[in-house]
């Protein structure tokens, strides 16, 4: 397990390495100067203003402090908003891109494995049919499409919920659904076909024979099997979902770290892509780690597998 | 038991007996093959044709690349036309899908978006193909040392997060077709790469692989007329799913201002365009372009889960 652990930081560590690494030579990849399409400035100004940002020292030494500056968790100024720190927007963005984020993980998951388990155990009933036509729907319409028609239909249309903003439980409920509907049909597909199979199981015909009731049979002998392969796809749906609070908090108006990326997007603040960019991913890539580890962890078969193997 | 036996022997007596005939022994009818020969891709394409709702994505899908050709020539305006006069017009018989915010004409640029949006999931998955199933093939068919590295780099790749390293190089490149279809196939081919690798290594060990080996063929041969076709099944599936990710990824692109540019239409402009009419009532803006949309991604989703089951040897019956 230890080595298994190891290994897998290794990965991580470098896929971290490649990601700064390509997003500091993108961004410098981009010809001219990021100062020289605003207003006229004198040429002290602007040799004032690369000092400032060290665009005027060669590139592998700007690397290597790059490189220091994401290490030490110092992202530098904003160049669009120079009294701004990228720091500073990350601490202001995340703890509300967290938060979303986190309650549409929580709403997926719950809501999915329901919707998964119920079709199973209605296998070819209505039901089945019925969770199974929401999941291919909720796969098919992507997330700005629902946020827009959610918005259209139950703010402007019948004023339940209030259209944008995030300051009470009331302006969550929109952005959050809207955002969740694509990772609970992926969950409840992955969690009904994999309740499909191990109900064929033969521990499964066991338990039935012992008399046990049918709950304590879904509950402690199918469900907590089915579940490993749901478990394994937690990490690229914590992808999806970050990638989808940027569309999620242009269209409700969310001040998260989505607002600033994209916003930094069209304005281009460098500094602020970079950070970003860096951030996010290093979030993203913690989660794979954390699922692989949490998948070791849970599958008895492949701790069997390495005390065999050693 | 014994009850049964005479339950058995009443009826057997009730029963003539010239209600029975010697059956006719032929040998060799005996090992005749009765049901006609199939071919794996005539037995798919059998099970397929029996699918509903994938033969349903299908028939959309055709329709709808027909109708991305047709519908600008058939419509009698041009998509990228301002019409002044004509903004925000609801669905008419002058405007079939209504106009937009510049008075374009909505049913015109659906069908221009449709060849850009088809254009974008073709070429992405025809170049992870390529990409992915000489890397994947080379990595599995190789095996040892060069498997590992090469697989160790795709674990690498594998880890970036796809839409980010897209919108990054979307950013230096700037917007655009071609910048999409390149950002979308740096990091695509991984997926693909993975499955041929695993298919490969399986496929390989084979006894008709070892067979012709043993007749002397050459690695590029055996890679092209053994391993290719037997791993062709998982690859088909792997590409009809890219379709879709890829053109949501550019619609998700083109929504965030990256994508697309004026005066060319994508259903993900058109539809960031339409934010502002939520608040208006202008319906048709948005529904359009966000209806083809979903009913694309939908078509592909069920057509790649009903070739999945269709090319898949083991539900074969």
């Amino acid at each position: 397990m230890l080595k298994y652990i190891g290994k897998r930081l290794g990965a991580m560590v470098i896929t971290l390495w490649v990601i700064i690494t390509l997003t500091f030579f993108l961004m410098h990849a981009i010809p001219g100067s990021p100062f020289n399409n605003e207003r006229a400035t004198s040429e002290a100004v602007q040799r004032n203003l690369e000092a400032f940002y060290h665009l005027d020292e060669p590139l592998y030494v700007q690397y290597f402090s790059y490189i220091q500056s994401v290490v030490t968790f110092d992202f530098g100024p904003s160049i669009k908003k120079p009294a701004q720190s990228v720091n500073d927007m990350l601490g202001r963005g995340f703890p509300v891109s967290f938060e979303l984020g986190m309650v549409t993980l929580i709403v997926a998951v719950i809501s999915g494995i329901t919707l998964g388990v119920i079709a199973a155990l209605r296998h070819n009933g209505f039901i089945d049919y019925l969770a199974m036509t929401v999941a291919v729907l909720g796969i098919s319409i992507p997330n700005f499409v629902m946020a827009t028609m959610l918005i259209q239909q139950l703010a402007v249309n019948l004023p339940i919920f209030p259209v944008a903003t995030w300051s009470s439980p009331m302006h969550m409920v929109l952005p959050t659904l809207a955002l969740a509907t694509g990772p609970m049909a992926i969950i409840a597909r992955l969690t009904r076909s994999s309740m499909l199979e191990v109900l064929t199981q033969d521990y499964i015909r066991t338990a039935k024979a012992k008399g046990l009731k049918p709950v304590t049979i879904v509950f402690r002998h199918a469900l907590r099997n089915a579940l490993l392969p749901v478990v394994t796809v937690l990490g690229t749906l914590a992808a999806s979902i970050l990638t989808g609070t940027f569309v999620i908090e242009k269209i409700f108006a969310i001040p998260g770290m989505g607002k600033y990326f994209v916003e930094s997007i069209n304005t281009r603040d460098y500094p602020v892509i970079m950070g970003t960019t860096v951030f996010y991913s290093s979030i993203l890539i913690i989660m794979l780690f954390l699922v692989d580890i949490a998948y070791g962890i849970l599958d008895p078969r492949i701790k069997l597998h390495k005390k065999e193997g050693n | 038991m014994e009850t049964q036996k005479q339950t058995n022997d009443t009826y057997m007596q009730d029963i003539p007996d010239d209600w029975f005939s010697p059956k006719e022994k032929d040998e060799r009818k005996a090992e005749a093959v009765v049901r006609p020969s199939l071919s794996y891709w005539q037995d798919a394409w059998k099970r397929l044709l029996k699918n509903k709702l994938a033969m349903s994505g299908l028939v959309f899908l055709v329709l709808l690349t027909i109708m991305s050709f047709v519908g600008p020539l058939i419509s009698p305006h041009n998509g990228s036309e301002q019409m002044l006069a004509n903004q925000n017009l609801a669905p008419s018989s002058e405007f079939w899908f209504g106009t937009d915010e510049l008075g374009r004409d909505v049913f015109t640029r659906v069908w221009e978006g449709a060849q850009v949006s088809l254009f974008v999931g073709l070429a992405a998955a025809l170049i992870d193909f390529a990409i992915g199933v000489a890397y994947g093939g080379i990595a599995g068919y190789k095996g040892g040392r060069t498997d590992n590295v090469m697989m160790r780099i795709v674990e690498v790749l594998y880890g970036l997060p796809y839409l980010l390293v897209v919108i990054l190089i979307s950013v230096v490149m700037g917007p655009g077709l071609f910048t999409i279809i390149f950002a979308l196939s740096i990091t695509g081919w991984v997926g693909m790469a993975r499955i041929v690798r695993g298919q490969v290594l399986q496929v390989k060990n084979y006894e008709f692989v070892m067979a012709s080996k043993t007749f002397g063929t050459k690695t590029g041969r055996i890679i092209r007329k053994n391993l290719l076709p037997n791993t062709m099944g998982p690859i088909i599936v792997q590409m009809t799913l890219t379709v879709p990710s890829a053109i949501f990824a550019e619609a998700f692109l083109s929504f965030l201002g990256l994508g697309i540019q004026p005066p060319l239409a994508s259903w993900g402009s058109m539809a960031n365009d339409a934010l502002t009419s939520i608040l208006t009532g202008d319906w048709w803006r948005l529904f359009f372009p966000a209806l083809f949309i979903s009913l694309t991604m939908f078509s592909f989703n069920v057509l790649g889960d009903g070739l999945q089951d269709a090319l898949d040897p083991k539900l074969r019956r």
